[in-house]
């Protein structure tokens, strides 16, 4: 008895042995991102969309330590330090803020870390500051304005009435459209930024004239400008980029925002292998839909599976080149990164319908095609 | 410019005024009687828009969601005041500060953990919601004319409250004597926790009338309590004459400074510039109308206490 005991103790051992070796090298990612405080939605969702999967994909070899930023750069700094130094991690993830992102990425991918960005994309890392260590799974941040602009053409508007909040991604969203736009502006307004009456705004977009309105208005801003307009009368057609449209907004906004315009990078309803399945899985998971930002969460974390499959995380170069290849199905189809290691994809156009009680989006069409930042072409890569 | 959108403008000025109001007579009140700053207030509001809209959203009545909104927001004030502020009154100012501004944290993060970090569905009643027309072919809002209405009638009621009841002459007496009135034989710890009370049902009621057409979310009180403070400073702190003066001064610059501003620069330079400057100017005017305000004025427009 004793004999087959020792026997099967140190077979059991030799077989744990070998399975150490078979299996590839272990990936810790840090995953810092804004679960308290304003915005935290976004963080949550990111969060949720990048744990999903990670837990379908059930690799032992990946494991994730996620904290909480609360939307402060100083805060996100330490995080990171303290994620690169004592928990040694190899890949950092998660921030949504373009301002936190300045303030870690250029540090984090300088030590030889490997940044993926499942939301934040300021100009600077697309352009001159891009970085072999920085990938970004989700978009450049003028690329949405980009494709309302070019929608607008394309439906023929020609005088519009453009506003956003008076800070950098609002100047960067403003001249996104501004750049693809052809027709006449109405008025181009900065708001303060975190302000929540609109009355005053509404009362000029009434008088201005205007065939369109194109509004940047992030979180609550854009919850409170919607359901002031729908109280005003003004019926001009109103469109944004996605996120003041997304699923998160739309729960808060109700029949206000039914009919919106606005350009996304995906939408629920999008006919991609990857979509249905992944749209099914969340809902069945957390209870709730998808938005754009459980999209990139859940990209970024398939994307760092995928390259595990293929290379070794010891191996920079070749894990790098695992990640560009970013092979596998995304809810947004195929996913393929330009010279900047930003994505070149497809605008879509959205419209907000009422799904049975649910808001929701429709895809009404495609802005455009394969579209690349307009500042790759600064990126030496 | 059409006299039509002037018009527009000056009603939106005077709506963001009374809303002012019902936030910054409370704050004036707290302060004119007790000598207490109050940072909570603000949580206070949010106290009242997120019961106005879990109430709502459960009946399915906006108007059972107001009163709860009132209700909750007065409870929570004098629990507040019974549990907290209560040990406050003899400490100094930074002290009271800091018991506030801990409140504001645990206010946000209670509320938070009840009711997650998505934003709350609130809107405007069927009965005021669209545009009516008013005389002259001006098209206004419904629901914000009614914030106007309710808001004077609000007024019109604190003014009689202070001015004629007993209530107020002895919230008058606590504020130019609390020694003499306690020893008058008035009960002034529960004098003290119904103006609390009162002032935070005030907060209550602005945070479910704002959130109808804003966003009930966690931190939404922040941003108008900074205003608030503002506007008893402008008024006088601790006059509720000077808080409506104050509010609706403060509610007109503002908004008519973020309309004619821009207008106003574009005469010299180009539209973009314009643009950034003026809204640039915009939301500091408050702060300089404030500024010039205590230059000319240093205990503000109608001081409370001669």
């Amino acid at each position: 008895m004793k004999i087959k005991r020792i026997l099967t103790a140190g077979l059991m051992g030799l077989s744990m042995g070998l399975a150490a070796t078979a299996s590839a090298e272990p990936v810790k990612v840090g995953m810092i991102t804004t679960l308290s405080g304003g915005g935290s939605g976004l963080g949550i969702d990111v969060r949720d969309g990048f744990m999903l999967a990670v837990k379908q994909a059930g690799n032992k070899d990946l494991s994730v330590v996620v904290e909480d930023d609360a939307r402060k750069p100083a805060l996100a700094v330490q995080i990171a330090d303290k994620m690169i130094q004592s928990e040694k991690v190899d890949i950092l993830t998660g921030i949504i803020w373009s301002n936190l992102a300045m303030a870690v990425v250029p540090g984090a991918v300088a030590q030889g870390k490997i940044y993926i960005s499942p939301n934040a994309g300021p100009s600077q890392l697309a352009g001159r500051g891009c970085h072999p260590n920085y990938f970004n799974a989700s978009f450049q941040n003028d690329i949405l304005p980009e494709g309302m602009g070019a929608y607008a053409n394309k439906v023929g508007l020609k005088k519009t009435f453009i506003m956003a909040p008076n800070y950098p991604a609002g100047r960067d969203v403003l001249n996104g459209y501004k750049r693809f736009y052809k027709g006449e502006l109405a008025s181009e307004t900065y708001t303060k930024l975190g302000q929540t009456d609109y009355a005053a705004e509404i009362a000029q977009i009434r008088a201005s004239g205007a065939d369109s309105v194109f509004v940047f208005l992030p979180g609550g801003m854009g919850i409170a400008f919607m359901k002031q307009y729908a109280q005003s009368g003004v019926s001009i057609p109103v469109m944004g980029p996605a996120f003041s449209f997304d699923q998160g907004i739309l729960k808060a906004v109700g029949q206000a925002a039914v009919g919106a315009k606005n350009a996304s990078h995906w939408s629920k309803d999008l006919d991609f292998p990857g979509n249905k399945p992944f749209v099914e899985a969340f809902e069945k998971e957390y209870g709730r839909l998808p938005s754009l930002y459980a999209v990139q969460g859940f990209d970024t974390a398939s994307l760092i599976l995928s390259a595990m499959k293929k290379a070794s995380i010891k191996d920079t170069d070749a894990f790098r080149a695992a990640l560009k290849e970013a092979d596998f199905d995304s809810p947004r189809g195929k996913l393929k990164f330009g010279n900047n290691q930003h994505l070149i994809q497809t605008i879509y156009v959205r419209e907000v319908i009422k799904e049975g009680d649910i808001y929701t989006n429709k895809t009404e069409g495609i802005a455009l095609e394969n579209h690349q930042d307009s500042y790759a072409a600064k990126c030496k890569m | 410019m059409t006299s039509a959108l002037f018009i527009e403008q000056l009603l939106n000025g005077l709506q963001f005024g009374v809303m002012l109001f019902l936030m910054a007579a409370g704050l004036t009140l707290v302060f004119g009687v007790m000598g207490l700053i109050n940072l909570a207030h603000g949580a206070l509001y949010m106290v009242g828009a997120f019961a106005c809209a879990a109430v709502a959203n459960a009946t399915g009545s906006f108007w059972l969601g107001l009163v709860a909104s009132i209700a909750a927001a007065a409870a929570a004030g004098a629990i507040v005041e019974i549990v907290v502020i209560r040990r406050l009154y003899s400490r100094d100012h930074l002290d009271q500060v800091l018991a506030t501004f801990a409140l504001i944290l645990i206010f946000s993060e209670g509320t938070r953990w009840l009711f997650g970090s998505f934003p709350l569905f609130l809107n405007v009643p069927e009965l005021l919601s669209g545009p009516i027309m008013l005389p002259g072919g001006l098209q206004y809002p419904l629901y914000r004319l009614a914030i106007i209405i309710v808001g004077g009638a609000i007024a019109v009621g604190l003014y009689l409250l202070i001015a004629k009841t007993r209530l107020g002459i002895r919230i008058r007496a606590g504020e130019s004597d609390r020694a003499m009135i306690a020893a008058l034989g008035i009960d002034i710890r529960l004098l003290y926790t119904v103006v609390f009370a009162l002032g935070a049902a005030l907060a209550g009621f602005a945070g479910a009338l704002v959130g109808a057409i804003q966003s009930v979310q966690v931190g939404m009180g922040e941003p108008v309590l900074i205003l608030a403070f503002v506007v008893i400073v402008i008024g006088g702190i601790g006059s509720i004459k000077g808080a409506l003066v104050g509010a609706i001064l403060v509610g007109i610059v503002d908004t008519m400074g973020r309309f004619l501003l821009p207008s106003f620069f574009q005469i010299f330079l180009d539209n973009v510039q314009a643009n950034t400057v003026g809204s640039a100017l915009a939301s500091m005017l408050i702060y300089i109308l404030m500024a010039i305000v205590l230059i000319v004025k240093p205990r503000g427009l109608f001081p409370a206490h001669g």
